[in-house]
């Protein structure tokens, strides 16, 4: 029956439901994932994250919760510049770190 | 020599202060309410950033305040002012006249169960950090069961930074105790989630920093910038906690069968108790008022009393036992400012 | 769980409730959706309990409806409280119970503001004065009427001819008690129980022999949250709050809800039906729903009173099943009949909720 109204999709992660497996694959090859703490470095330098939505601190994130298939179209839009890896003061590799999430989220990215 | 040194508590502050008066060559006396020594370091079981055993801290300090006059399970009755000295009366019949008292009465843990919403004493599966580091020291608690801790939860800022808890001030040592204890049960069950609930995370200690990162990156501990909000029972017996991911910006929840509450450091109402009776004065954060918060941090406004450690605000292992060994010089030159 | 550490919390969230002699307001909306709640209240309290309940025809809605959807200021809903208290000064009374959850908030909000600012209240008796020549003494206390009923649940209990225990089975019921947000979380120490574990309900379910079930969405919104249903567009808010309890109690199988609401049982009566009808799902058993009563009803229920005469044929989840579990007689066919013993209409039955 229609009421012109309906249950509204639920916006909360619920990480009962996010599978690990996938993202502590992409831990032990890239040790360094972990150790981003959220500071922005890399999305406000990032050339393409104004125009695009890309941010690789966003995509760490958004791989942790479940959300792969955004994290991987956020991707696309890299240009892999090399900026982020030069002011994250946390050393992540963030060139290797994006052609391993490339690698191992191969099916996403379809 | 024969001038009184009366130390209040036998915390690791009150054992160090009175080491270093015994290598002056002092006799002081200790009070301590309970029936040993260490305070809630004998409670914990290894300390950040080295995981060295409390136990080691209070055993070479109890061995090095051997001989000083150790009152246990002795609370002060009441504290008269003389004309340039106090009479203390304690629960034993015993007064002391002295014209040196040091305050080393700590802090108490904060009551978690004040924080409703997070259950403890409600749900089974919730514990603060003090429970789980007496299951550290002793293997037992019913909480945790070996054979099924698949998630477990730290809530940072139990009862700290909280103005209804009327805590505004930080604890400072619970996030890094949730670092470590986090380390600690991935250690214990290395094929569990665990998760920290933080609001910030202030590692402001030499090598704190690189025990978080390792947490992150050796551990795999998520940590997840959100305050837990509200915690409940599932039909299991499991809880399920409810925070906001905000860095995400969207409301997150998991099921955990262990959640570590991080109760703060608060001022101890036996420790306000002894001030009221010296007239000591409290400062806005509960903890009591030193003569300055910079200068002086371990003399009290009053001539010949000295603080050492917790009593004056939440401080680390190393911290109070700095402290102490300052106060310890502040009374000896005290004394000989006496002769 | 740890029973006991409730019961902690309970002891320190107690109220003194005088005993008698209470001026009592009906609510707006509760007469439409639940019309033998606030007649059995009086019933109960007045008939049967022989207490002083006095009400006058004179009351009109405390404007807390249209304060909350933000369609009035606050100034104006202090005016028509005011008025509220006026009448109550001029009948003579002192105690002022509330029918409504969020009436009761309102009264307690506006008081707590008065005494935080005392130039408000100031304002408003020159309002009232302006508006419509009368004065007021403020309550010397305000209470909710589930408080009430709470107080005398252990003298209800003693004159109860049933016991909330599953006829079938010699099982108690498993009940969910459902409280109004405007209970107590605005002012928690002001609610029996407080605000994280009340204790207001579950008191009544257990004095009369049930067990109440906490369930992880227990604290969580009925789903009315009056502009998430008043706006139309913002009615799936509403619905998805409402699924979103039912889908965490499910696994408890609870025989029935118990509110002290207006909004609280009418939207988990009727949302159930919108679920059935649109998502297919049923919560209670074989295609039923989980019937939802208020306190009144409640009590009415176990006290003996007809289910045909407290309103219980209103419900959109059939209560028969609950009726059969407590060993209550009733006649189906005379669901449907009016005081005169003639039919009134009946409902068109839903396509998937079962109904009888």
């Amino acid at each position: 029956m229609d009421f012109g109204f309906k249950l509204s999709p639920s916006s909360a992660i619920n990480l009962d439901n996010v599978n690990p497996d996938k993202f502590e694959e992409l831990h032990r090859a890239e040790p360094d994932v972990y150790k981003c703490m959220a500071c922005g470095s890399c999305t406000s330098t990032c050339p393409a994250g104004r125009y695009s939505g890309m941010s690789i601190r966003k995509v760490i994130l958004a791989l942790q919760r479940g959300k792969e298939k955004e994290a991987v179209a956020m991707m696309k839009n890299c240009m892999l510049c090399g900026k982020c890896s030069m002011v994250c003061p946390r050393g992540i590799n963030t060139r290797h770190l994006i052609l391993s999430i490339c690698r191992i989220y191969e099916e996403e990215r379809k | 020599m024969k001038e009184n040194i009366v130390i209040i508590g036998g915390g690791i502050a009150g054992m160090e202060t009175a080491a270093q008066l015994l290598d002056l060559g002092y006799k002081p006396i200790i009070i301590e309410k309970s029936d040993h020594l260490g305070g809630h370091v004998a409670d914990w079981n290894r300390l950040f950033p080295d995981m060295s055993p409390a136990a080691d801290v209070v055993r070479s300090l109890a061995s090095r305040v051997s001989g000083a006059n150790i009152f246990l399970n002795t609370e002060i009755s009441f504290i008269n002012k003389l004309k340039d000295s106090y009479n203390i009366m304690l629960s034993n019949g015993i007064s002391i006249v002295t014209r040196i008292i040091v305050m080393a009465t700590g802090f108490a843990l904060f009551d978690a169960s004040k924080k409703e919403e997070y259950g403890y004493g409600v749900y089974d599966q919730v514990m603060t950090n003090k429970d789980l580091e007496h299951w550290f020291n002793t293997g037992e608690d019913p909480r945790i069961n070996d054979s099924a801790m698949n998630a477990v939860g730290f809530v940072h800022c139990v009862g700290s930074r909280d103005e209804k808890a009327r805590n505004t001030q930080c604890s400072k040592v619970c996030c890094i105790t949730a670092v470590k204890q986090a380390i600690e049960l991935k250690q214990k069950f290395p094929d569990a989630m665990i998760y920290c609930f933080y609001m910030d995370l202030r590692m402001f200690g030499k090598k704190y920093e690189d025990f978080y990162i390792g947490a992150q990156r050796d551990y795999g501990i998520r940590f997840i910038r959100g305050r837990v909000s509200e915690v409940s029972e599932n039909i299991d017996g499991r809880v399920i906690v409810k925070a906001e991911d905000t860095l995400s910006g969207k409301p997150v929840k998991a099921t955990l069968d262990l959640l570590v509450l991080m109760s703060g450091m608060v001022c101890s109402q036996d420790s306000t108790k002894v001030a009221n009776m010296a007239r000591l004065p409290i400062d806005t954060d509960g903890f009591l008022k030193s003569r300055d918060n910079v200068m002086d941090i371990i003399e009290s406004p009053k001539e010949g009393v000295f603080y050492a450690g917790a009593c004056t605000g939440p401080k680390t292992v190393p911290e109070t036992l700095a402290e102490a060994r300052a106060a310890a010089l502040k009374v000896h030159l005290f004394i000989k400012g006496l002769e | 769980m740890i029973y006991q550490g409730k019961q902690k919390i309970w002891a320190d969230y107690q109220k003194e409730i005088p005993d008698d002699h209470w001026f009592y307001v009906r609510s707006c909306i509760r007469q439409n959706f639940f019309p033998g709640a606030e007649k059995m209240f009086l019933e109960i309290c007045r008939g049967l309990l022989g207490k002083d309940f006095y009400e006058t025809e004179h009351h009109t809605t405390c404007g807390g409806i249209a304060y909350h959807c933000d369609t009035i200021p606050q100034e104006t809903v202090m005016t028509i409280v005011a008025r509220q208290f006026a009448l109550m000064t001029e009948a003579g009374y002192e105690n002022y119970v509330a029918s409504c959850i969020t009436s009761f908030g309102n009264y307690i909000e506006i008081l707590e503001t008065w005494k935080e600012f005392p130039e408000l209240e100031t304002r408003i008796r020159e309002l009232l004065w302006k508006a419509c020549r009368r004065e007021f003494k403020k309550p010397e206390y305000v209470a909710h009427a589930s408080d009430l009923i709470y107080k005398y649940r252990n003298e209800i209990a003693a004159k109860a001819k049933y016991r909330l225990v599953n006829r079938l089975t010699g099982e108690p019921l498993k009940a969910v008690e459902h409280i109004g947000c405007h209970y107590a979380k605005m002012f928690p120490a002001r609610g029996i129980g407080g605000a994280e574990y009340p204790y207001v309900l579950s008191g009544m379910i257990e004095a009369w022999g049930g067990n109440v079930i906490d369930y992880p969405e227990r604290r969580h919104c009925c789903g009315y949250g009056f502009r998430q249903y008043h706006v139309k567009a913002n009615r799936g808010y509403s619905l998805s709050n409402t699924h979103k309890k039912f889908e965490s109690m499910e696994p408890y199988h609870p025989d029935f809800i118990l509110t002290n609401c207006p909004g609280c049982p009418y939207f988990m009566d009727r949302w159930q039906y919108v679920i059935a009808e649109t998502e297919g799902k049923t919560y209670g058993e074989n295609g039923f729903g989980i019937p939802v009563l208020t306190y009144e009803e409640l009590a009415s229920l176990v006290l003996g009173y007809d289910p045909w005469d407290i309103g219980l044929q209103l419900h959109q989840v059939a209560v028969e099943p609950l009726l059969d579990k407590l060993g209550i007689e009733y006649d189906p066919a005379a669901k449907y009949k009016g005081l005169d013993e003639k039919e009134i209409m009946r409902p068109e039955l839903p396509g998937v909720l079962r109904c009888c």
